[in-house]
């Protein structure tokens, strides 16, 4: 029963989508791929959640530590707006930050329209998942470890480089793949803080705008990326997940 | 000490420059210009109905997600069979593909020249461009989240009490409603919480699928788009300031419960 709902909700229609590449044959899907809108579309998307899922890591990092090991007023209310992305509709999430960054800007920043203004948007997307897979390593972390180590002449950086960083890199890497997954994605946001333009298209804006133009090859095949890029990753997150349990347990 | 307040800082800076400001930025500007253009908006025959669609959309996709994520859980953690890792990796593929690929797969499959689209115009279904289009789309996009909170708290649980109400003498369904079901039911609300903020915010899929007829196939977020590209900001801001709030309050609750759960 369970995999009949799920056949019918989710596998019948990439199904579909599967099949209409698949007719229109390999010589057509790399004509489009390698179309210069298409690839500069391409380009764009995968440079943009790279940078995004950088600093998310580092930043989500600092997040995590910050709300386990800090303590100050307010925390509790910090630490439930992290998950805001997953709570505002990503379209009122464009908005918001086209009114904050955009043309009139109250604090003087102009990113709406711009290459910048993509980078915010899928921070703003992507911000929950490193905090969260992180902050329940840290949480379990020992720190008399750490104090140990620190007894013993370690300094800061090494403590960190060679006790805590070794923890909750699984931690890191699996949030990071998540966020990624998320941004090469994203379209709500991007809709409102982009145009239609060549240099600031995405490929899910692209695909939707390939749509209603009733190119559905066109967006058939840009689509195709997209999905094989969500399986690898998602096989990504498995093997992450299959090699920690292991390491664990042994 | 410095080292930690220079962290603080850093973390304090980021949340406030990407999450904060433009939150409250939605607040201000709703109310920038008085009451009178908000509620306008939200008076408009179009926004109401709307509203209506995306309630309708979240009121059937939440509760058959619900029921899946309760079983599917139940199934992955409890049972053995051919297929688990397969439908363990097709659950979470709704989080990882892109909306504008869910809308377009339905789009393929429901249109003129899918595979069920042809028969179900021959038998008077309209599936594309109506609702049933919008409530499919908003139900893909929503399966994971129930399962994917269920799962773990079922591992955690065990079935030591379920055997010992069973060699009690209860029954399937006994055990199910007594034992299972209340030990993991903050997981499940969590989960619901969820779910029904996916379900309200969705907007690529149904874009592609509704065909965005106003008054007719708009959802509340397509609202806010449509009126953007009207020029009408005020209506915009307006929307956007129910789905906002509405955001809050799923922040609120999903505090609520997280430690009833035993998270963070």
């Amino acid at each position: 029963m369970i995999s009949t709902y799920l056949l019918v909700i989710v596998v019948l229609p990439l199904a579909a989508l599967l099949w209409e590449s698949k007719k229109n044959g390999g010589h057509a899907f790399w004509q489009v791929v390698t179309s210069p809108e298409a690839l500069s579309a391409l380009k764009l998307t995968f440079g943009a959640s790279f940078i995004v899922v950088l600093i998310n890591a580092v930043l989500g990092t600092v997040t995590a530590w910050v709300l386990v090991r800090d303590d100050f007023r307010g925390k509790s209310v910090v630490n439930a707006v992290i998950d805001l992305p997953f709570a505002l509709p990503t379209i009122v999430a464009g908005l918001t930050l086209l009114a904050l960054y955009g043309p009139n800007s109250p604090v003087g920043v102009h990113l709406a329209f711009t290459r910048a203004g993509i980078v915010v948007a899928l921070c703003f997307v992507t911000l929950p998942f490193v905090v969260r897979t992180v902050q329940p390593v840290l949480l379990e972390l020992d720190v008399e470890m750490e104090e140990a180590a620190r007894s013993l002449g370690a300094g800061r950086i090494t403590v960190f480089r060679r006790i805590v960083l070794p923890n909750i890199l699984p931690g890191i890497l699996s949030g990071s793949v998540l966020a990624l997954a998320r941004a090469l994605g994203e379209i709500g946001s991007l809709v409102v803080l982009t145009t239609g333009l060549l240099n600031t298209q995405v490929v899910s804006v692209f695909i939707y705008n390939k749509v209603q133009d009733g190119e559905t090859p066109a967006a058939a095949a840009l689509a195709m990326v997209l999905l094989g890029a969500a399986f690898i990753l998602l096989l990504a997150v498995g093997a992450l997940r299959f090699f920690v349990t292991r390491y664990e347990r042994a | 000490m410095p080292r930690r307040l220079a962290l603080r800082a850093t973390a304090l800076l980021y949340l406030t420059v990407i999450l904060l400001a433009p939150l409250a930025m939605v607040f201000y500007r709703a109310f920038q210009s008085g009451l009178e253009p908000v509620w306008q908006a939200l008076s408009d025959p179009n926004t109401v109905h709307a509203f209506k669609i995306t309630l309708i959309a979240a009121a059937i996709a939440v509760p058959l997600n619900t029921v899946f994520g309760v079983l599917c859980g139940l199934a992955i953690v409890r049972r053995r069979f051919r297929g688990k890792g397969l439908l363990n990796a097709f659950i979470d593929l709704p989080l990882a593909v892109s909306p504008v690929v869910i809308g377009l797969s339905l789009y393929l499959l429901y249109g003129r020249s899918g595979w069920f689209g042809p028969w179900l115009t021959a038998h008077g279904f309209q599936v594309l461009f109506a609702l049933p289009a919008i409530v499919l789309a908003t139900i893909f996009v929503s399966v994971p989240f129930v399962a994917r909170e269920v799962i773990p708290t079922l591992r955690e649980l065990g079935n030591e009490q379920e055997q010992a109400a069973a060699t009690l003498g209860a029954n399937r369904w006994q055990r199910f409603w007594r034992i299972t079901l209340p030990s993991i039911r903050w997981a499940v609300i969590y989960g619901v919480v969820l779910t029904t903020a996916r379900c309200l915010g969705e907007y690529g899929a149904v874009a592609i699928v509704s065909g965005r007829i106003e008054g007719s196939t708009e959802t509340a977020t397509l609202r806010v788009d449509g009126y953007l590209n009207n020029f009408n900001d005020a209506g915009a801001y307006a929307v956007s300031l129910v789905l906002a709030t509405t955001a809050v309050l799923v922040l609120v609750a999903m505090t609520t419960i997280r430690p009833r759960e035993g998270r963070l």
